[in-house]
Parts: structure tokens; C-alpha cells; sequence
């Protein structure tokens, strides 16, 4: 009996397991709704998007989990979420390629010395207020 | 005493240096830990995502996802990856070498190499060589997160789909133990056929919205977490390189403290036998 109205539940993301072990029912934000899976699920491939997944789990306590969306997978016995770790947006994700493509153009142009450059001169920056501030204190002092 | 002052200097100066490299050394080895952990625990993603491509494929044979259709390579994109600081031996200058052999091999051949290079060394690098360099992203830090390498690799993704590149490699140092870790060369895409293992029954999955759609999503996240798993790998050869390099470094400051020991100790020696000598010459011609 216990095989069958329990499915084995496995939430993953990239950076680590983060839920794994039997469950009586799972609620899982679905591309279009919520859905909720039974033991003896059809199998299924959707997409999933951000929010709350929630597990069941057989002592009839509820187990929460935030996904930033991903994919998943049920088969009858068994239902695996694959969680993205990071909340994505088309636009995010566009964003983000952008910023990779205009750091290859700089260190093409040979401007990533510039980048360390102003690093060190700030850092330069903060060294000389610092410096300034203990001469004010030590002629304080005196 | 002349010369002594000197030596005495110099052997403070060897030892604070030592004391530094030390110091690296034991952070080295905290976080070549804490990397392997990681490295563990991004395993069951990509194993898990491996058998979801596998079902795939024995589930519609027909439909073939352009990542998985080889096509003439007439341009190949790689993707380096590196550490974000040196000090850490030759692992930067490994997987470098294996990259321009790979990149030769391919320019022999007639094909055009586009880059996408992950941490500042290989930025650092690979900028003198005038290859294009499509995508690149540094600091990644001891840490390096999946929503960081997003960016590259879609610009990777991109380039494959429509057509800049037709086959995507990646470069990076496999962690082997901790004192060797040696580069390898991946191929990313087209994604070499995935054997799903055991599957005990055919059957179909319900799809939504769409078979394509999905697979889409499936494949660029199997390519997103193979790319993580190589950056956080990188990290932990990273950290065992360096405590390897640094354990060496004080080493040879703890023997070339010994050697200077020994030059102090005898010009101290020759120091005091010489104000003797001098004493008693003074005293023999009174």
C-alpha cells in the first residue's frame, strides 16, 4: 500500500538537491497553472514557472519550496522538479548576454587595463584620505 | 659588523614572505573543501537533466532538436575557462596550452574560431591573440553562481542557433586529486547522444504547452548546468593548485631561511674571531 499512494519526489537545482523523498500529493506552479500530482501521475514534461512547489509529504505535513522556475518531469512513480536557481526573464537573460558581449569588446579593445586602473586608483583615493585623516589626529595630539 | 645587518634583514624579509604564502596555503585548502562540495552538489541536476533528454529521445526518435544534428563545421566556438587570480601554479597556463592546440587543430582544418572566456586570466590572455572574442565574464569569485554564466552562455546558445558557430567545446581543468588536475576539451554541441540507461517501459509524456517548446528549455539548461559544473570544478582546482604552489613557496622560504641562517651564523663568527684576533694583537703589542 505504501508504495502506491506515495511518488518519490526529487527537487534539483544547479547549485544543489534541494528536496528529496516520498511524497503523497505535489503542487508545482505549472506554464499554465497550478497543477497538483498524485501518486500514478500520467507522465508529463512541462515547464514550470516562478513560485511555490509544494510537497506533501506522508506524516500529512506540507513542505514549502521557492522555484525561480525550470522544468518538470513526472513519471508515475516518480515526479522530478528542476529548479533554476535564479529567477529568469526573457529581458534578464537578454540583459545579461548584453553585459558578456560588451566585456569581450573591451578586453578586445585593450580597455580592461583601464578597468584595473581606476580600481587601483581608487583604491589610491581611499589610501590618501586615510592617510590624511591620521596626520589631522596625530597633530591633534601633539 | 658589516654584511651581518644585511643578512638579518633579509631573513625577516624571507620569513614574513613565508608567513604570507603559509597563510594562502591553509585558506587554499578551507576553500578547495567547500569547492568540492559544490562540485558534488550540482552532480544530481545535471544526472537528473540527462535522463530527462534521455526519456526524450526514446520517447519522439523522429524529432531531432538542432542541438542534437551535427552540422559542417565550418566554425567552432570554445568556451575557456579560468581562474579569476594567479598565484596558483600552471593550471591557467595548462588549460590555456590545450586551448590554442584545440584552436589549431580546428584553424587547420579550415574553421573559424569565435571565444567566449570565463575569468579574468583567460581575458587576460587570449585578448593579445586577435581571435574574436563573442562573449566574457570575470570575477566570478570563489563562487561562482549559474545566474552569472547565463549571460555567456546564451551568447554561445545564440551563436550556434543561427549558425556563427556549429560546434561548441569547452576548455576547462578537471579536478583529478588534489595535487593534479589536468585540462580537458568538451564537446558541448551538438550534444553527443545521452543514453538514458535503463527505461522499463516506452510510453509518451504528455507535453505542455509543446514537445519543442520544452526541449528547447530542457537543452539550454543541460548546456547552463555542464558549463557551471565546469566553472565550479575550475574553482576547485583553482584552490588546490594554489595550496599546492604555496605549500612549495614556503617550503623553499623555509629552506633558503636555513641557508641564510647559515651565512649569518658564520659571519657572526668570522665577526667575533676577528675582533680576538685584533684584541690580542693589540695586547701582545703592548
Amino acid at each position: 500500500m505504501a508504495a502506491d499512494s506515495t511518488i518519490h519526489c526529487d527537487i534539483v537545482s544547479a547549485e544543489g538537491e534541494i528536496f528529496s523523498g516520498p511524497a503523497k500529493m505535489v503542487f508545482v506552479p505549472a506554464a499554465q497553472g497550478e497543477i497538483g500530482i498524485a501518486p500514478r501521475h500520467a507522465p508529463l514534461l512541462t515547464l514550470i514557472k516562478s513560485g511555490e512547489v509544494r510537497v506533501q509529504t506522508p506524516d500529512g505535513q506540507e513542505q514549502f519550496f521557492f522555484v525561480g522556475g525550470g522544468a518538470l518531469e513526472v513519471q508515475p512513480k516518480k515526479v522530478t522538479v528542476l529548479a533554476d536557481t535564479a529567477i529568469r526573464a526573457k529581458d534578464m537573460d537578454e540583459a545579461a548576454a548584453l553585459e558578456a558581449k560588451q566585456r569581450a569588446e573591451e578586453i578586445l579593445k585593450g580597455n580592461i587595463d583601464k578597468i584595473e586602473q581606476a580600481e587601483a586608483l581608487a583604491e589610491l583615493a581611499r589610501a590618501v584620505a586615510q592617510i590624511k585623516m591620521i596626520q589631522k589626529l596625530r597633530k591633534i595630539r601633539v | 659588523m658589516p654584511g651581518t645587518k644585511e643578512i638579518r634583514t633579509k631573513i625577516a624579509s624571507v620569513k614574513s614572505t613565508q608567513k604570507i604564502t603559509k597563510a594562502m596555503e591553509m585558506v587554499a585548502a578551507s576553500k578547495m573543501r567547500r569547492a568540492q562540495d559544490r562540485m558534488r552538489l550540482s552532480r544530481p541536476y545535471a544526472e537528473k537533466i540527462r535522463v530527462v533528454i534521455g526519456h526524450l529521445n526514446k520517447a519522439n526518435p523522429d524529432y531531432r532538436h538542432p542541438f542534437l544534428v551535427a552540422r559542417e563545421p565550418k566554425s567552432i566556438g570554445i568556451i575557456v575557462v579560468s581562474s579569476d587570480r594567479g598565484l596558483c601554479g600552471a593550471l591557467n597556463t595548462n588549460v590555456f596550452k590545450s586551448t590554442l592546440m584545440l584552436m589549431r587543430e580546428w584553424q587547420g582544418k579550415g574553421a573559424n574560431v569565435n571565444l567566449c572566456l570565463l575569468g579574468n586570466k583567460a581575458a587576460g590572455f587570449f585578448r593579445r591573440l586577435g581571435v574574436p572574442i563573442l562573449a566574457s565574464v570575470g570575477g566570478l569569485g570563489d563562487r561562482p553562481h549559474v545566474k552569472d554564466l547565463l549571460g555567456s552562455v546564451k551568447v554561445m546558445l545564440d551563436a550556434y542557433r543561427d549558425g556563427t558557430i556549429d560546434r561548441l567545446f569547452i576548455v576547462n581543468a578537471q579536478f583529478v586529486n588534489t595535487m593534479t588536475q589536468k585540462p580537458v576539451v568538451t564537446q558541448l554541441l551538438p550534444v553527443e547522444t545521452i543514453d538514458a540507461g535503463e527505461l522499463q517501459e516506452h510510453w509518451d509524456y504528455i507535453y505542455e504547452p509543446n514537445a519543442a517548446e520544452i526541449l528547447d528549455a530542457v537543452f539550454m539548461r543541460y548546456i547552463e548546468s555542464q558549463v557551471y559544473r565546469s566553472a565550479v570544478e575550475s574553482v576547485a582546482c583553482e584552490m588546490s593548485a594554489r595550496m599546492v604552489a604555496m605549500k612549495a613557496a614556503s617550503d623553499n622560504a623555509g629552506k633558503l631561511i636555513g641557508d641564510l641562517q647559515l651565512v649569518y651564523n658564520k659571519a657572526r663568527q668570522a665577526a667575533i674571531t676577528k675582533e680576538l684576533a685584533e684584541i690580542v694583537g693589540g695586547a701582545a703589542a703592548v
